[in-house]
Parts: C-alpha cells; structure tokens; sequence
C-alpha cells in the first residue's frame, strides 16, 4: 500500500477509535442522566401545564429544549466520527485505483482526513456555545469533504492504461 | 441467470469454505436479511406504530386541557412503551446491516491478518454468530422485557444482545491483533499485490465511482438539512409543545398532527441522508468481491446497475414521501428490492465461484 492508502487507513483506525472511544465515554458518564433527563423535563412540562404552573411548564420546555439539541449533536458527533472513519478505512483500500498522481492522491488523502476531523469537531463545540469559530470549523471540514470526494468519484471513474474491459 | 461456462456443480460445504468468503457470504446475507426486516417494518408497522404514540400525545394533551396530571403520567407511559417498541425495531433493522457491512470489511483485511487460516474460519463463524444473536437479542428486548431477568432492571434479551456485542469486540480485537502482526512481521507472502493493483475492471470502476457519489450526494444534502433545516425544525418543535399546553377549544387534535407531522419529516429527511451514504460505502465494499461474483458479463453489468438504480431510488424515494405519501413510499420500497435483488445475484456469482473452486480443487 502506498501513502496516501496508509492516510487513509491508519487515519480511519485512528479516528473511529477515537469516536467509539468518546462514544463510551459519553455513553458511560453523561447519556443515561441526559436521556432520564429529556423524560423527565417533557413530562413535568406536561404536568406542570396540566396544572396551570405556566413558568415552571415552560422553563421545563426550554430544559427540553436545549437538553435534546445538546444530545442530538453528541450523537451526531459519535456517528460521524465513526462513518467518516469507515469511509477513509475502505476508500484507503481502493485508493490506488483512482487515477490520479500520486501527489494529487497524497493531497487528496489529507484533505479528506483533515475534513473528517475538523467536521464532527466544529459539530461539538457549537454545545459549547463557541460562536461563530464553531460553525466555521463544522463548514470548513464539510466542504473539505465534500470537495475531496467529489475529485476522488471522477479519479474512480477515470480509465487508466491497463484496465480491462 | 445462467452462466454457461460452469456446468451444475454439488452444494459446496460451508466447512470447505475460507473465511473470506464466509465473511463474503455472511456480510451480504446480512444485509439482505437487514434490509428485508427494514423494508417489512416500514411496510407493517412503521407507520401504524406512529399512529398509536399519536394518540397517545393527544391523550396528554387532552390531558392537559382538562387539567388531569394523572392522565398526562399515564399517556407517557404508553408513549415510553411505544417508543421502546420502534427503537428496538429500527435498532435491530441498523444493526443488522452494520454488521453485514464489518462482515465485508472483516473479509476484505483477510490477506493481510497473520493468523492461521483455521484460527481465521473459527473467527469468522464467532464474528457472525455474534453477528445474527446481537440483532436478535435488541429485537426480543421489547418482548422479554425484565421477566425472569437477572436483575430488575436488566432483561435476558439485552443480556444476549450485550453478550453478542462482547463477541464481537473480541473477534474485532483478534483480528486486529493479526493484522497488527502482518504489518510488524510482513508474516504471509504479498497479498497486496491482488489486493491493491491499480486495474481495475468495468465493474469495480462503477461501483467505486457510482458509491463515492452517493456518499457526495448524502454528504451534500446532509450540508442542506444542516443549514436549512435542523434550526428550523427545533424551534417548530418547542412551539408546537408550547402551543400543546394552551390548546384552543378543538385545536389539540391538529397541534398533536403537526407536531406527529414534523416528527415525519425528521425521521424522512435523516433516514434518506444515512440511508444514500450506507449504500455508498456497499457498493465500495462490494467492488472488492467483483472478481470472485462468477456471472455471466452482461449480468454482472446489469446486478451492479439494479443495485445503484436501487441505492438512488430508496433515498430519492423516502425523502418524497413528505409530498406524495404512500406511493412514494412503495416505490421507496421497490427501491430496497432492487438493492436486495442485485445482493442476491451478487451470491449466485460467489456461490458458483465457489462450487467451481470446489471441483478443480483450488479453494481460496
């Protein structure tokens, strides 16, 4: 395997280590408590409305609210760590049949690893009420994403000396 | 389907079998087995599953209009159970592909894991043992519920479902530790030399190519649902609950709609999105299996052309059931058909493969 192939792969291991590595620790420490959380806000909105306690129902609410944007993203983090990470592993295999330079595959390699990260990364932060750094790193690795994918789909695509039919 | 260069050949055992191909086979009988469970659930029970937590959200909501606590904690109840009943449905339908999806990816790395090639069949029957008792296991957890369980929370289901998963990190681990030996040791002669050469045929061109686009396609409009939509849909969501608690005579009924609606359109819009990206990444997976799928040219052509028709149309498909309802979502579920029918033809090429490796004696 060449370089950009060993990128790929060892980025892949890495990074979905990583993401089941933070998966398990937000399962372990925070999942549990938040999930019994989100219950238990929604139903006291409930109940709480039930018994016209309007500022309690709707603090309740807002708890709700921002406990299941909060959760969601965790989620969302893990799984695309975790997707990404499978995406690098298996196009890390097929890299040498896309027809480029091996400069171009090299660049193309550390783009989309460098997008994988900083991606799900910038995904993150906006829990932690960043600002606009946070959304600008989410923005950034998508479309170091999507860009790299889109150059790597026309290098498969390409016939190269020595293909068969 | 006939491929007139192999003439009938007897069933070949599972034992003379590698562990590539049982991978091979285990993977894409997983997936079909998963995908067949997820279109049957969205068929049977999807949408009547989310009729019945409908009604339970106007109870509460009635509930709250008519200033009654102990009906709003009795429709959470049901609401908990109802929920607990579609999880564990979607999570055995996800769980099932996924690892169908590992299975191939475990069967790709087979060349490169130092172990002997017994150690590496017995992983392999471990790894989909594992494979079939976890889906299995979060299947029946709605079922088994804590009866008889060992603890009062904690139900033999989740027991075999958590047992299975242990399996599987094991064999995972293993398989990582031979790999980690070929690449220490270079232990086997260069499997590399099949596994990354450079050619590559008409039929690992297009399912390499077509995959990488979906991938690009589901990445891009995930971009979309992201910037446009998920704000969006979260704000709708806390004013649609706070307009819940102070119903206007008659109105409960159509907030309890939309918000069953919006909750639609979420569930519509993420499932095209990761359905059209796990698609992708198959159809990688499966351009490295090409060379062993024995079948005649021109259906070997037309399976990979069924299963990328079939990878655009389930998503395409799902995402339009918010405008065109049922017929979209039957031809969403003629779109999962054809991914499974180009699957199985898939088995056919490696079954002959196999039963024609079996007669001249040169098994993998």
């Amino acid at each position: 395997m060449r370089a950009p192939g060993k990128v790929l792969v060892f980025g892949g291991v890495l990074l979905a280590t990583f993401g089941m590595l933070y998966g398990l620790w937000y399962a372990l420490a925070l999942e549990h408590q938040t999930l019994n959380g989100m219950g238990v806000s929604l139903s006291r909105a409930f109940a709480a409305a039930a018994e016209r306690r309007s500022t309690e129902s709707e603090d309740a609410l807002a708890a709700y609210g921002k406990t299941k944007c909060d959760y969601l993203r965790q989620v969302d983090v893990h799984s695309h760590w975790i997707g990404l990470a499978m995406l690098l592993i298996v196009l890390g295999m097929a890299f040498e049949k896309v027809g480029f330079a091996e400069r171009t595959r090299l660049r193309l390699a550390l783009a989309l690893l460098t997008g994988s990260v900083v991606f799900p990364l910038g995904v993150i932060l906006e829990t932690a009420r960043v600002g606009a750094a946070a959304s600008g790193l989410a923005v950034s690795g998508s479309v170091l994403v999507i860009g790299s994918l889109a150059v790597i789909a026309v290098g498969f695509a390409r016939k190269r000396a020595g293909d068969p039919a | 389907m006939t491929v007139k260069a192999i003439s009938p050949a007897p069933a070949l055992p599972v034992a003379a079998m590698s562990a590539r191909r049982l991978l091979t086979f285990g993977g894409i009988l997983l997936i079909v087995a998963g995908m067949l469970f997820g279109d049957l659930f969205a068929v049977f029970a999807l949408h009547q599953n989310a009729g019945r937590m409908e009604l339970a959200l106007l109870a509460a909501t009635q509930a709250v209009a008519g200033q009654n606590p102990a009906a709003v904690g009795q429709a959470f109840a049901k609401l908990a159970d109802l929920v607990e009943n579609r999880g564990t449905k979607v999570d055995t339908h996800v769980h099932m592909t996924d690892v169908g999806y590992l299975a191939l990816l475990l069967a790709l790395i087979q060349p490169l894991v130092a172990l002997s090639e017994g150690g590496k069949k017995r992983l392999a029957k471990w790894f989909l043992a594992g494979a079939v008792l976890l889906p299995v296991g979060i299947f029946l957890i709605h079922y088994v519920g804590v009866a008889y369980g060992p603890t009062a929370v904690i139900g033999w289901a989740s027991i075999v479902a958590d047992a299975a998963g242990a399996l599987l990190i094991l064999v995972l681990s293993v398989e990582a530790w031979g790999l980690g030996n070929f690449l220490a040791r270079r232990a086997t002669a260069d499997p590399e030399a099949e596994l990354f050469r450079e050619t590559s045929s008409w039929e690992e061109r297009a399912l390499l190519s077509g995959g990488t686009l979906l991938v690009l396609v589901g990445f891009l409009y995930g971009a979309w649902y992201a910037a446009g939509n998920l704000k969006e849909q979260e704000q709708r969501e806390t004013t649609t609950l706070k307009e819940m608690f102070k119903p206007a005579p008659g109105q409960a009924r159509s907030l309890v709609s939309a918000y069953s609606r919006l909750q639609g359109e979420k569930a519509v819009e993420i499932a095209a999105h990761s359905h059209i990206i796990e698609f992708g990444i198959l159809g990688m997976l499966l351009a490295f299996v090409q060379p062993q799928v024995r079948l005649a040219p021109p259906w070997k052509r037309r399976s990979i052309e069924l299963f990328l028709a079939g990878s655009l149309v389930l998503p395409l498909f799902v995402l339009l059931e918010l405008k065109f309802g049922l017929v979209a979502g039957a031809i969403a579920d003629a779109g999962g058909l054809m991914v499974i029918a180009a699957l199985i033809a898939m088995l056919v090429g490696l079954r002959r493969s196999s039963n024609l490796q079996a007669q001249t004696g040169s098994l993998a």
